[in-house]
């Protein structure tokens, strides 16, 4: 643990910059595809999800430390879990409540 | 407001009224007593500014023991409406409104505080740590279970109870459909303990994860530790959907937004959806720490380590996942198309197998095993014939086509009644009597409780196996009455006498907890039981530290290793004491449950300007929170030595 920090004080900070200039260019993509794009609201939005898991991505490596820890990485695990059930939950859903066209 | 409350005291019914006055009379007693025996300081300073999670512990099995007579109650006043068709006794609103309240306080003012209350108990205790990692967030949690409650019984004699389920569906749950405040109580109530339930799942997680004594690697953890963890994974998980579900069924009613009103676009199966995203797992929060339960109390009975502990391990984990995708099998009648159907009638068949696991694991335990017949055995052994038949009704209603027959009939309640009693509340009450001369200092009588185990376990089976049949025969849930010609009345009568059979069982626990305060055995070793694990290595009741000195684990079930080893844990043998840190009292979190209640009170009067008033007050207890310097204090070494000596 020591050495980690100490370690990411000499080196420059490579992983910061990286995801820095990521992020930017992820939210300028999405702003430019709202706002410029010649295509359908459909794929707008499937474009939009794309890039906001994207964004998640980045940040959770690059800002925060999802690959670093000092033991067990538990919080991985956690994190894992976590996108298991919110995919379950948002993707189940759209399924479930697809009865909507046969019931109404 | 005001004026509208006194109204609804005037025209209540009798029942009702005389509540109001007993509840009166109630707290007039105490706060004479209070005054009488001088006690507001001890109960102050002791209890509710206490951040000690055996204390906590304590308050919790308190309230959900008092919250299990108030649900009682309200199930002997349905089974005394139902035992002859066409009875007089309730009307159908005050039916709807004893059922609602009955399966809300029973699922969470009962089931989850007493599993709050075993965790508290044992977790720090089982796996050698000081207290759990946020003590001061464990008392917010407790005080925002208790005002919750507090809130949510208040209903019935102020404004009215809520009436439209323990589910409290829309479009019935909707202004529209239900006025009064009822709804709002519901709503608010939940929501408030539902805070403190997700503050709780994180507290044990990070205790869980990071507390443990040097030595005990997660495979030396004890198996209802491990359940807890489970449990816990659970609930961070599954209550956001309840939170969510909530909050729009709040919004919908207090500031006129139409998520789930047909109007403008909203859709009521939304709510059905969100409800059992969270209701599902919760029915596996409930039953996982039972698991572990029985696990240490076969184990400590039969005198063996546990069978299979990996796959125990493993099962307790595949439950908490698996039982995340089987929410739908509560609405397979809605109308989905048969994919969804299929899809979650096999996901809820599969969470049998884990669970069959684990049953044949206790009885390869208790196999040759030196059995001893002690009262958390006796429920154990109960459980499992129980719980096998719950389960297997649970696969029949899981097969989808079979459950348009079964849906909302009897059947489903005497199912879910046969793993909530038969699984949980056994197993809750086995876990009350195996700690409980931990958390006391002496047992509970014998034989007082074998007549509270037998009235309790016969009347269990009379009450629920005829309403198999009622169900089979058509009787649906939530009617208050039926006419003489469907011929119910015969089975109505049997499970009616079961119930109060059931009833007596619970008077004889309350007189064997008053009989053993003073006649009880005193636990003078701190080892009743001939235990397995590191809580019962400490002298009981626990010194407020825990431990004088922290453990050190070298292997599974570390107490009983230590004491084949004849290594004595004893003081002045191993290392020297050292001041041990602990964490100061605060009375913050009792001003904080009750700023919440405040808020809550008014939200449900449509009050803005009394829950403004509550809700500044939640901010500003978190501000003073936030910039206290609260550094907890030091116990000496002088301290610790007189303490362990006395
Ligand atoms: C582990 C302990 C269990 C508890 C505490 C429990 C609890 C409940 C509750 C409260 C309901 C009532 C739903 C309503 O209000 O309509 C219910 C229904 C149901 N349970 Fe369980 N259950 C358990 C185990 C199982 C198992 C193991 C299965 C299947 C393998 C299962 C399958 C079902 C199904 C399919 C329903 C829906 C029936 C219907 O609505 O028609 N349950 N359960
Ligand atoms: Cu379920």
């Amino acid at each position: 643990m020591m050495n980690k920090e100490h370690l990411s004080k000499k080196s420059f900070p490579w992983a910061h910059v990286i995801g820095y200039v990521g992020s930017i260019v992820l939210t300028v993509l999405a702003l430019w595809f709202t706002v410029k794009a010649p295509l359908s609201q459909g794929s707008i939005i499937t474009i939009l999800l794309a890039l906001a898991i994207l964004q998640i991505l980045i940040q959770l490596i690059f800002f925060m430390h999802i690959t670093e820890s000092r033991g067990p990485a538990y919080h991985s695990i956690a994190i894992a879990l976590g996108f298991l059930f919110t995919f379950a939950v948002v993707a189940g859903s759209l399924w479930v409540m697809t009865f909507n066209s046969q019931v109404q | 407001m005001f004026k509208s409350l006194v109204l609804y005291l005037k025209n209540a019914d009798p029942l009702i009224q005389m509540s109001a006055v007993a509840i009166v009379l109630t707290l007039i007693g105490i706060v004479v007593a209070l005054t009488y025996y001088k006690k507001w300081g001890w109960l102050w300073r002791e209890w509710i500014t206490t951040v000690d999670h055996k204390k906590i512990g304590i308050m919790y099995l308190i309230c959900a023991l008092l919250m299990l007579f108030r649900g009682g109650v309200d199930a002997l006043l349905m089974r005394t409406q139902l035992a002859f068709p066409g009875m007089n006794f309730l009307d159908a609103q005050h039916y709807n409104e004893i059922f609602t309240t009955h399966g809300t306080i029973m699922i969470l003012f009962v089931a989850m505080p007493m599993l709050f209350a075993m965790m508290n108990i044992a977790v720090p205790l089982q796996i050698g740590a000081r207290d759990v990692a946020f003590p001061f967030l464990n008392a917010v949690s407790f005080w925002l279970f208790f005002f919750g409650a507090l809130l949510f019984n208040l209903s019935f004699v102020l404004g009215g109870s809520p009436d439209a389920g323990w589910v409290s569906y829309p479009p019935l749950a909707e202004l529209s459909h239900s006025p009064g405040p009822g709804i709002n109580y519901y709503v608010l109530s939940l929501q408030i303990s539902g805070i403190g339930s997700i503050a709780t799942g994180i507290n044990f997680i990070v205790t869980i994860l990071k507390m443990r004594a040097p030595g005990m690697t997660l495979m030396r953890m004890p198996l209802f530790t491990w359940s807890v963890l489970a449990s816990c994974i659970v609930i961070i998980f599954a209550f956001p959907a309840l939170t969510v579900a909530l909050a729009l069924l709040g919004l919908d009613r207090i500031a006129g937004t139409h998520f789930f009103t047909m109007l403008h676009g909203g859709n009521p199966m939304m709510y059905v959806n969100l409800f059992w995203i969270w209701g599902h797992p919760e029915v596996y929060i409930a039953i996982l720490p039972v698991y572990g339960i029985f696990s240490e109390i076969v184990s400590t009975f039969s005198k063996k380590y546990i069978f299979g502990y990996k796959s125990m391990v493993i099962s307790l984990m595949l439950i908490s996942v698996i039982g995340y995708f089987v929410w739908v099998h509560h609405f397979f009648t809605m109308g989905a198309g048969p994919g969804v159907n299929s899809f979650f009638a096999v996901a809820s068949m599969a969470v049998g197998i884990p669970t069959g696991v684990k049953v044949f694991n206790w009885l390869f335990t208790m196999f040759r095993g030196r059995i001893r017949l002690t009262l958390p055995m006796l429920w154990t052994l109960a459980f499992i014939p129980c719980f096998a038949i719950g389960g297997a009704t649970g696969v029949m209603l899981a097969a989808a086509p079979g459950d348009y027959q079964f849906h909302n009939s009897y059947v489903v309640i005497a199912h879910f009644h046969q793993t909530l009693i038969g699984g949980a509340v056994f197993g809750l009450l086995a876990g009350m009597y195996y700690w409980w001369p931990k958390m006391f200092g002496f047992k509970l009588n014998e034989t007082l409780g074998k007549w509270a185990f037998w009235f309790f376990n016969i009347g269990f089976y009379v009450c629920f196996m005829p309403q198999y049949a009622l169900g089979l025969m058509g009787m649906t849930r939530r009617v208050y009455t039926y006419p003489a010609a469907t011929g119910w009345g015969t089975l109505n009568f049997v499970s009616t006498i079961g119930a109060y059979l059931m009833g007596i069982g619970f008077l004889f626990i309350v007189v064997q907890v008053l009989y053993s305060i003073r006649y009880g055995e005193r636990d003078m070793t701190g080892d009743p039981w001939d235990g397995r694990t590191l809580e019962w290595s400490l002298p009981s009741p626990v010194p407020y530290y825990n431990f004088a000195q922290i453990p050190t684990v070298n292997g599974r079930d570390a107490w009983w290793e230590m004491k084949q080893q004849r290594k004595e844990y004893s003081l002045s043998s191993t290392k020297e004491l050292k001041p041990i840190h602990m964490p100061n009292n605060s009375s913050l979190p009792f001003f904080m449950g009750l700023a919440f209640f405040v808020a809550g009170f008014g939200l449900v009067f449509n009050q803005f300007m009394i829950a403004t008033v509550g809700l500044i007050g939640v901010v500003v207890c978190m501000l003073w929170r936030s910039l206290e310097k609260d550094t907890g204090h030091w116990i000496s070494v002088d301290e610790i030595k007189q303490m362990e000596a006395s």
